[in-house]
């Protein structure tokens, strides 16, 4: 990674607001700034991944504006800026990146040259200090933007190394779209922050986001309901992939699902 | 016909990380003779012999010293090592752990133990499964004879103690019938009672056993510095995995037969350049293949 943008100022000691793609469901995204404010958030940030899966990604970007909500790049954010042909989610397997290009093609359609601009001064990450700790946020892992950080395929000894290689004591990323969190041997802590535009693959349709409350380093995951009914029916509006709101409407994931391990699979429907 | 270039000439690349360590903790032998092997296992090839628990924990600690990511043991048949179990269970003590096997071996009490193994550790313990074919007919010919039947009987009794196997298929058919098979593949894994089937489908490469079943690499499927122009090498497994096996450290899984793919004593000192020389290396290059899962 290239562009890590370094943040100082006193609101930082205060409630912080994680959230993680939104992946355009900008009913999900409403809900979770709402919550956020209501906890008295002192600063939000959101991991990057604004378009993919659901349906009309402009809406996203005012949300994010209103909210004062600093946003880094995903592997979505920054396939846009540069008009690549791919999400560059980082998938092998054919049958997820059959689903992958019909997001992302939809997504592309509907960007405008503004949004691709703006997509473009977003940093790769964001450091800053809390409580004497040092902050990397990220999208995928420190290193790369589409690495997959799950949790039963990660090692300590590979999430220190990690840590030690970025020289952070708390790593917070998103990517895979399942939150978690981990304390590792020595104090640095790893926290995904999951999704707040999809579903954890739990057969709930509520979506999570990450809360550091003033004064704590561990991460509360904050499970946010909204009304998925009419993301659903908006996203068959736009003729989306049925599996899309299927996943929507049953909080299973139905696609690109052969990039889990098989702890975070075995946990799902399919 | 060359299966390799002068070590000077072709583009090196980098050891970026240690994320992933092979096990070849079977060596090169194998129940089955499969005639498309890249290594060429069978029940008498002791080119790579059998690691002892001991020596594999060794490499273990040295690849957790080293930051590992996850862990993979291979062969040979891995079932055919007396004490894999415990092995697997030192492993996913450290890290993530798969196994690759034939299923032949797998018998429902096995089972139960690798799925108490998989039960105390907080990672994903993987089995990845080989099969070739979604009849006999397409697969026996080439594994041997018998072999569907067993495979499936062993995939049967994972997916009965709870895991999702992982069908691992080598191409041995053109690119246009690609979607049509692994339809297949799933189709009949559904039809044996394996309701989530997961098919990860490998490349052939053109060496061991296969170079005289089919054909060995031609001159012009070895790359050159041009080929990795502009070429992330993040996408190349070499650059951030080893293998380690009887006999040492290994570039990659599937040049242990090449002695000049063979890096080091150690793992550690096994993290360096490696010169992308190999008709092997072209076909990870062409295809952006890695064994991992």
């Amino acid at each position: 990674m290239t562009r890590i943008a370094t943040l100082q100022g006193d609101e930082l000691e205060g409630g912080i607001a994680l959230l993680g793609g939104p992946y355009s469901n900008h009913r999900a995204l409403r809900a979770g700034l709402e919550d956020a404010r209501r906890r008295g958030a002192a600063r939000i940030f959101c991991l990057g991944d604004l378009g993919g899966f659901g349906p009309n990604p402009g809406a996203i970007y005012p949300l994010l504006a209103a909210r004062d909500v600093t946003t880094i790049a995903g592997n979505y954010d920054r396939s846009l800026a540069e008009r690549l042909h791919d999400c560059g989610c980082g998938y092998t397997h054919p049958d997820d990146n059959h689903y992958a290009r019909l997001s992302y093609a939809y997504t592309d359609r509907h960007t405008t040259d503004e949004q691709r601009a703006w997509l473009g001064t977003l940093p790769d990450g964001v450091r800053f200090e809390r409580g004497g700790r040092r902050y990397l946020l990220c999208h995928g892992s420190p290193r790369r933007t589409n690495e997959f950080l799950w949790e039963s395929a990660c090692s300590d000894a590979f999430l220190l190394r990690l840590a030690r290689d970025a020289e952070a004591d708390t790593i917070v990323c998103t990517h895979t779209g399942l939150h978690w969190q981990r304390l590792l041997p020595g104090g640095v802590r790893v926290i995904n922050v999951g999704s707040i535009g999809r579903p954890a693959n739990d057969g709930r349709p509520n979506v999570w986001y990450a809360w550091l409350a003033p004064g704590s380093e561990e991460a509360a995951f904050i499970p946010v309901d909204y009304d998925h009914e009419a993301m659903a029916a908006e996203m068959e509006a736009e003729r989306l992939p049925a599996p899309f709101v299927e996943t929507i409407r049953g909080g299973w994931w139905t696609t690109c699902l052969e990039i889990l391990p098989a702890r975070e699979r075995a946990r799902g429907r399919f | 016909m060359r299966s390799s270039i002068p070590l000077a000439q072709a583009p090196a690349v980098p050891a970026l990380a240690l994320d992933t360590v092979w096990f070849q903790v079977a060596g090169t032998l194998c129940n089955l003779r499969c005639r498309h092997c890249f290594i060429a296992c069978g029940p008498t090839n002791r080119a790579h012999d059998y690691m002892d628990r001991e020596s594999v924990r060794g490499h273990l600690r040295e690849a957790e010293s080293l930051g590992v990511r996850d862990v993979y043991f291979t062969g040979g048949e891995p079932f055919l090592h007396r004490d894999l179990v415990g092995i697997l269970d030192d492993a996913l003590r450290i890290a993530p752990t798969s196994v690759l096997t034939n299923a032949t071996l797998l018998t429902p009490a096995l089972v139960r133990e690798l799925a108490a193994l998989r039960d105390a550790s907080r990672y994903s313990l993987e089995m990845r499964v080989s099969l070739d074919g979604i009849t006999p007919e397409q697969n026996d010919p080439i594994r041997g004879p018998g072999t569907f039947d067993d495979t499936l009987r062993g995939a049967q009794h994972l997916s009965d103690g709870g895991f999702l196997p992982i069908i691992t298929v080598t191409q041995t058919w053109d690119d246009a019938d690609d979607r049509r098979l692994r339809e297949g593949f799933h189709a009949l894994l559904r039809a044996r009672g394996i309701e989530r089937p997961r098919v990860k489908i490998l490349p052939l490469f053109k060496i061991g056993r296969e170079a005289s079943r089919t054909r060995g690499y031609a001159p012009e499927e070895l790359l050159t510095p041009a080929h990795m122009d502009g070429y992330d090498p993040w996408l190349l497994q070499c650059s951030t995995s080893r293998m380690v096996t009887s006999r040492g450290v290994y570039v990659c899984p599937i040049l242990i037969n090449v002695p000049s793919a063979r890096m080091a004593e150690t793992l550690g000192a096994s993290l360096r350049p490696f010169p992308l020389a190999h008709g092997a290396c072209h076909t990870c290059w062409a295809t952006g293949a890695t064994c991992r899962n």
